[in-house]
């Protein structure tokens, strides 16, 4: 089982600038959804609301069918979200499986074999071994024993999306995974994610890799100006043209522009 | 990387084997007198540590926790007539009371970060002295004198060296089993980043402030026994903006967040303070111990220790280098060989 993660009329301005403007999506569950929109739309500005990390001025965050609007980050965390940074935040001094352990993998209030425990359901397995598991499966056990503040920047991405998913989170935010992250590992990093996925996980994703986005998601939102100007699968959002007209001269043209070819042949 | 590990058994069999036989050798009163000195500041400078090293909340108040416990003790011992080993016992006591006084501290210090959490601890300071020079429990500036101990005087500095000696080994051995358990990671997390940490889950508030009380209650216990060693307590000496700087310098100099970088500072510098004092006349030990604190954040800021080690492990990595090919692109292979130079 996993959360559907919503958010309703959320408004937030800082100082004069308004950043969120009665922004209302859904993550449906067990999904994969795509949040675009030009810089300063107010992507980061949802997932520190989302996730505690800001208060909003209105509107409401719900998992599920509990509202977890004013909740502070330990909360968020504990009843299943997971979060990501745009510029990632990892524990420089310490090594990478020491990273992995701060996270207390058994968080939730839950029994054993509550939503999102599928992988330690063996019971007996150590915290370490699951943290190695993880590694493994994100691809960088073999930096385990590495202090985390010399991986390279792909890499940190790697590590902070492998020590979210200790605690088996039931909702993963990733805010731009894919930027500045070396092209080889993008894809890694796209089969990661969508092999997740397949496993129950809900995804809500920032990213402004257009073919990053479009391959992976199963439906896109968009925001502009704080607000949701379109939202639905990524056929439909890369033809929409409010959408063209807020990226007008941006990312989403010149991948259009890329792809027009191969569609009218 | 087990005869390296055999190597450093060995270096601690016989650095335990010196402080064992040291004042048998050693019987001259001034140099066990030294070497208290020196184990007392191990003991601190392990606890200071403990705290500050592993959560990155500096401290330049714990001579109130060390104060505390030495005010409890000549207070104690006088009131209620314990003396010789008797009033050994009082340690624990002396340091629980320094650990009551570290709860409202950090409650209300550990609230905030950074350079504002090192001035409100110098502000508890303040306050400590304060109150030691004018309270009457305290014998205000005229200050208190404990009870003589009844040890002969040809070896009346041994039970304290041992006492102190097996404090020193306890502390560092704890620090040890602190830095390796999960608690000891959830510090160092706050210190690398304390919201993120908290984002993860881990409590903040009581590992800081747990952390915090346990390093008082050590404190305190090193303050009674100092006070009980040397047998009077004056405010100034017993509350002293030295201590704090002394500690810190100590745990610098070795390696902040190290295990041994403490012990080392205080074995390397107390000594070294107090040889100076002897050579020179007035404040010039002071001077030069403010210019090698002023060196030592400029040139070694992470401690000698930890620079060692880098130095160690760069140079092995160039051997190894040289010895394999280049690795190919696998994800961690490519961290490998990109990354490595953003180390703070
Ligand atoms: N803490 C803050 N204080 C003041 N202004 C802020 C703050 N955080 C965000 N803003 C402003 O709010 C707006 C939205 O910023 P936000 O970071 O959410 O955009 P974004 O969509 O994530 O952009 P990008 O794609 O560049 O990451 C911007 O105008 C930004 O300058
Ligand atoms: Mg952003």
């Amino acid at each position: 089982m996993t959360a559907e993660l919503a958010t309703r009329g959320i408004t937030k301005s800082f100082g004069g600038v308004q950043a969120l403007a009665e922004c209302t999506l859904t993550a449906p569950s067990g999904q994969i959804t795509g949040l675009i929109g030009p810089n300063g739309s107010g992507k980061t500005t949802l997932f520190n609301i989302i996730t505690g990390y800001e208060r909003p001025d209105a509107g409401q965050v719900f998992l599920g069918s509990q509202e977890i609007t004013k909740a502070a980050p330990r909360r968020v965390f504990a009843l299943g979200v997971g979060r990501t940074f745009q510029l990632t935040r990892i524990f420089p001094r310490l090594t990478v499986l020491e990273n992995m352990l701060v996270p207390s993998g058994h968080l939730r209030g839950g029994p054993a074999g509550s939503p999102g425990q599928r992988n330690s359901a063996g019971g007996g397995r150590g915290h370490r071994e699951r943290a190695m598991e993880l590694l493994a499966f994100t691809g960088i056990d073999g930096l385990s024993g590495a202090l985390a503040g010399t991986l390279s920047y792909g890499q940190r991405k790697l590590l902070e999306l492998s020590y979210v998913l200790v605690a088996d989170p039931a909702v993963v935010l990733l805010d731009e995974p894919a930027g500045g992250v070396n092209p080889s590992l993008v894809n890694h990093l796209a089969d990661r994610i969508s092999e997740l996925n397949k496993a129950g996980r809900t995804f809500l994703i920032v990213e402004h890799n257009m073919d990053f986005v479009m391959g992976l998601c199963h439906q896109v939102t968009v925001l502009d100006y704080g607000t949701v100007i379109a939202s639905g699968p990524p056929d439909l959002i890369r033809n929409d043209p409010r959408v063209l007209d807020a990226y007008l001269g941006s990312a989403l043209l010149d991948a259009q522009a890329a792809d027009e070819p191969a569609v009218d042949d | 990387m087990t005869a390296q590990r055999t190597l450093r058994a060995a270096g601690l069999v016989v650095l335990l084997a010196v402080v064992a036989v040291f004042p048998l050798v050693f019987t001259n009163p001034t140099a066990t007198l030294f070497a208290i000195d020196t184990l007392i500041f191990v003991i601190v400078a392990s606890a200071w540590n403990m705290f500050s090293g592993f959560s990155g909340y500096l401290s330049l108040g714990h001579a109130v926790f060390y104060g505390t416990g030495a005010y409890f003790m000549a207070v104690a011992a006088n009131d209620w007539h314990m003396n010789g080993s008797a009033a050994f016992e009082l340690l624990p006591l002396a340091g629980l009371v320094a650990a009551l006084i570290a709860v409202p501290v950090g409650l209300i210090a550990l609230r905030v970060r950074r350079h504002t959490f090192v001035v409100i601890t110098i502000a508890f300071f303040f306050i400590a002295q304060l109150a030691a020079s004018n309270l009457s429990v305290t014998g205000g500036s005229s200050g208190l004198i404990l009870p003589s101990p009844p040890f002969a005087s040809a070896t009346f500095n041994n039970p304290f060296y041992y006492l102190a000696a097996v404090l020193a080994v306890l502390t560092v051995a704890l620090a040890w089993l602190v830095r390796r358990s999960r608690y000891g990671l959830q510090l160092r997390a706050i210190r690398d980043d304390e919201d993120r940490a908290a984002g993860l889950g881990v409590r903040t508030m009581p590992v800081k402030l747990s952390a915090l009380v346990l390093s008082a209650f050590i404190t305190g216990m090193a303050g009674a026994l100092w006070v009980y060693f040397i047998g009077t307590a004056y405010p100034m000496f017993v509350f002293d903006p030295l201590f704090d700087l002394a500690v810190v310098l100590m745990a610098f100099f070795g390696g902040l967040g190290t295990i041994a970088g403490p012990v080392l500072g205080a074995l390397v510098l107390e000594p070294a303070q107090q040889w100076l004092t002897l050579q020179t006349t007035g404040y010039e030990s002071e001077i030069l111990f403010g210019a090698l604190f002023l060196v030592i954040i400029l040139f070694l800021p992470r401690g000698v220790l930890p620079t060692a080690a880098e130095y160690l492990t760069k140079g092995r990595a160039v051997l190894a280098r040289r010895r394999e090919r280049p690795p190919g692109q696998s994800p961690s292979e490519l961290a490998e060989s990109r990354g490595g130079s953003s180390r703070s």
